[in-house]
């Protein structure tokens, strides 16, 4: 585009053509926006005016998460019908400015909550490799807008494993930032404590230059960390060619042999080409999903309180205002979302807030030492993205645990607060994706993005 | 053990009104989630200390940002029911 080779205005043309295509069966998009022609037009105007930047022009799908004002947004959810966003999240903003073109809003599982985009209110996606397959969740549709070129980039968002599980089933790139690295402003809350903006992509360069794109500091966002501590905290590390492995932790969640077989071979490939493998013990890593369930569901149980049919969204009405409020968050959320509210106000009620939501907390803070303390020793720590293949529509849901185990590989960098990059490591004979998972200390997304290219050259 | 009445009580805690076909086969998905979940019980965590973490909640002053009412009528907007300048809801007694 910088040189006239081809305009945005063709790029998003290309795209929408794609979309026309293949969007009715895979339902990666809940809504094209009707402004992408403007959207382009203003791209190339800065082309023309010398104001271009590295996402100008680009075509990004956003999870249907992310606010922009003026434009409808659900979370996948019945709740929010009608809700029209009364202002930018910090991220649309920023790509509004450096003239990214936002084709659309994608699919997700309602509130974010689940790992097969199976629990949106508005029908599955489909996986674009396998469409009788799911393409993870709950960022699926991001990743399925990305894996059929309906997107060059897709934008999503992560708690425990909804862009890097999904990325990995459908054979993309996919990076959590550092907790804190990218700003939350006007993005639908699950759980604060864990939520991060999360790329998925087809290039670890692509992934790169979307974070460094995105990833500063926000006045708006509380959690938002500070430019200084973030330089701090990445010059903490060195030389960056130790990969650590945590064995024991591998049994964990029903792992396909296949993907382990996979996991080895690419390990093997990145030891010659001058990488050290060592096995690291980390036994706290094995229940950090038990410890995710109780304080996301505490945290979403709160946060989602405020969908009460008074201020926005669906109103059911009832006899007077309890029961208006009944009806309209037991009719406005599904199955899903109810499940983990109760859950959540489980953990929290007197008598069991000891035993679950304060031992959790406790039992984070081991993780984390736990996580730092390996990171003394090694410069990532690597594991399979999943511990299955891509399975088929239908499959998991009425078994939520089998469902939840999905992300066992996720939850130690989300607890931890720390970046972790998925990675395509190839096929099985069928043709579905295999992933791979590197984690690194806080805002060293840097070392992700070397040992990420270099995996990209050696993976052949 | 969980049963169908502290299920309810929950969900009213919740305020979620939940269908009666679904309450049976709730119980049976919380005590599969607790049964998983329960094994944080055997981690010791006496070397933990409740500390405050490194990076905390920043909040700016709080000084007045934009001129009162900007907002306001595109915000009222988005409530299911208004009138004056109001939220409308049912009454509360």
């Amino acid at each position: 585009m910088k040189n006239g080779d081809f305009t945005a205005h063709d790029l998003a043309t290309a795209y929408l053509e794609v979309v026309k295509e293949r969007n009715t069966s895979l339902n990666a998009y809940l809504e094209i926006f009707d402004d992408v022609t403007t959207q382009a037009e203003g791209a190339d105007a800065m082309f023309k005016n010398g104001t271009a930047t590295m996402l100008t022009g680009i075509p990004f799908s956003l999870k249907d998460n992310i606010l922009i004002k003026d434009k409808r947004v659900s979370a996948g959810s019945k709740i929010l019908e009608g809700y029209v966003a009364p202002y930018d999240s910090t991220i649309a903003s920023i790509l509004k400015k450096e003239g990214a073109v936002i084709i659309g809003r994608t699919n997700m599982d309602e509130f974010a909550m689940g790992s097969s985009t199976q629990t949106s209110a508005f029908g599955v996606t489909r996986n674009p490799l396998d469409e009788s397959r799911v393409p993870g969740g709950s960022s699926g549709g991001a990743a399925a807008s990305v894996a059929a070129d309906m997107a060059l980039a897709g934008l999503g968002s992560e708690t425990c494993g909804s862009i890097r599980q999904p990325a990995a089933f459908c054979g993309l790139v996919g990076l959590k930032p550092t907790y804190g690295a990218l700003s939350r402003s006007g993005v639908i809350a699950m759980g604060s404590s864990l939520d991060q903006i999360a790329p998925v992509t087809r290039t670890v360069r692509d992934a790169e230059i979307i974070f460094k794109s995105l990833s500063r500091h926000d006045a708006l966002d509380s959690t938002s960390i500070p430019d200084d501590m973030r330089q701090k905290k990445n010059s903490l590390y060195g030389t960056r060619k130790k990969i650590g492995v945590p064995r024991s932790f591998l049994s964990q969640g029903g792992l396909d042999p296949r993907i382990l077989d996979n996991f080895n071979l690419s390990l093997k490939k990145l030891e010659d080409s001058g990488y050290e493998i060592i096995d690291l013990d980390l036994p706290t890593f094995s229940v950090a999903l038990a410890v995710y369930y109780i304080i996301m569901p505490a945290e979403v149980s709160t946060n989602l309180s405020r969908f009460d049919g008074v201020r926005y969204g669906l109103r059911v009405e009832g006899k007077d205002l309890l029961d208006t409020y009944m009806k309209s968050r037991g009719q406005g959320f599904g199955k899903e979302a109810r499940r983990r509210i109760i859950l959540g106000t489980y953990v929290l009620s007197h008598g069991y807030y000891d035993a679950y939501y304060n031992k959790a907390v406790k039992v984070r803070k081991l993780i984390e030492q736990e996580m730092m303390k390996a990171f003394e020793q090694v410069d990532f720590i690597a594991t399979p993205t999943a511990p299955t293949l891509p399975f088929k529509i239908g499959e998991k849901l009425d078994d939520p645990v089998a469902m939840y185990l999905s992300d066992v590989f996720s939850a130690p960098a989300n607890l931890a607060g720390c970046p972790s990059i998925a990675l395509p490591s190839g096929m099985t004979e069928e043709g579905l994706p295999f992933s791979l998972q590197f984690t690194a200390p806080h805002f060293c997304e840097d070392s992700l993005f070397e040992v990420g290219k270099q995996f990209e050259n050696v993976r052949e | 053990m969980l049963e169908i009445k502290d299920i309810e009580k929950l969900a009213h805690l919740a305020r979620i009104e939940l269908p009666e076909n679904e309450k049976e086969p709730l119980v049976h998905d919380m005590h599969s989630i607790l049964n998983y979940i329960d094994q944080i019980t055997s981690v010791d965590v006496s070397s933990v200390e409740n500390e405050l973490p490194e990076h905390r909640n920043i909040f700016r002053e709080d000084q007045n940002t934009h001129v009162t009412g900007t907002y306001t009528k595109d915000i009222l907007n988005l409530a299911p029911q208004n009138q004056d300048g109001f939220v409308k809801v049912k009454k509360i007694l």
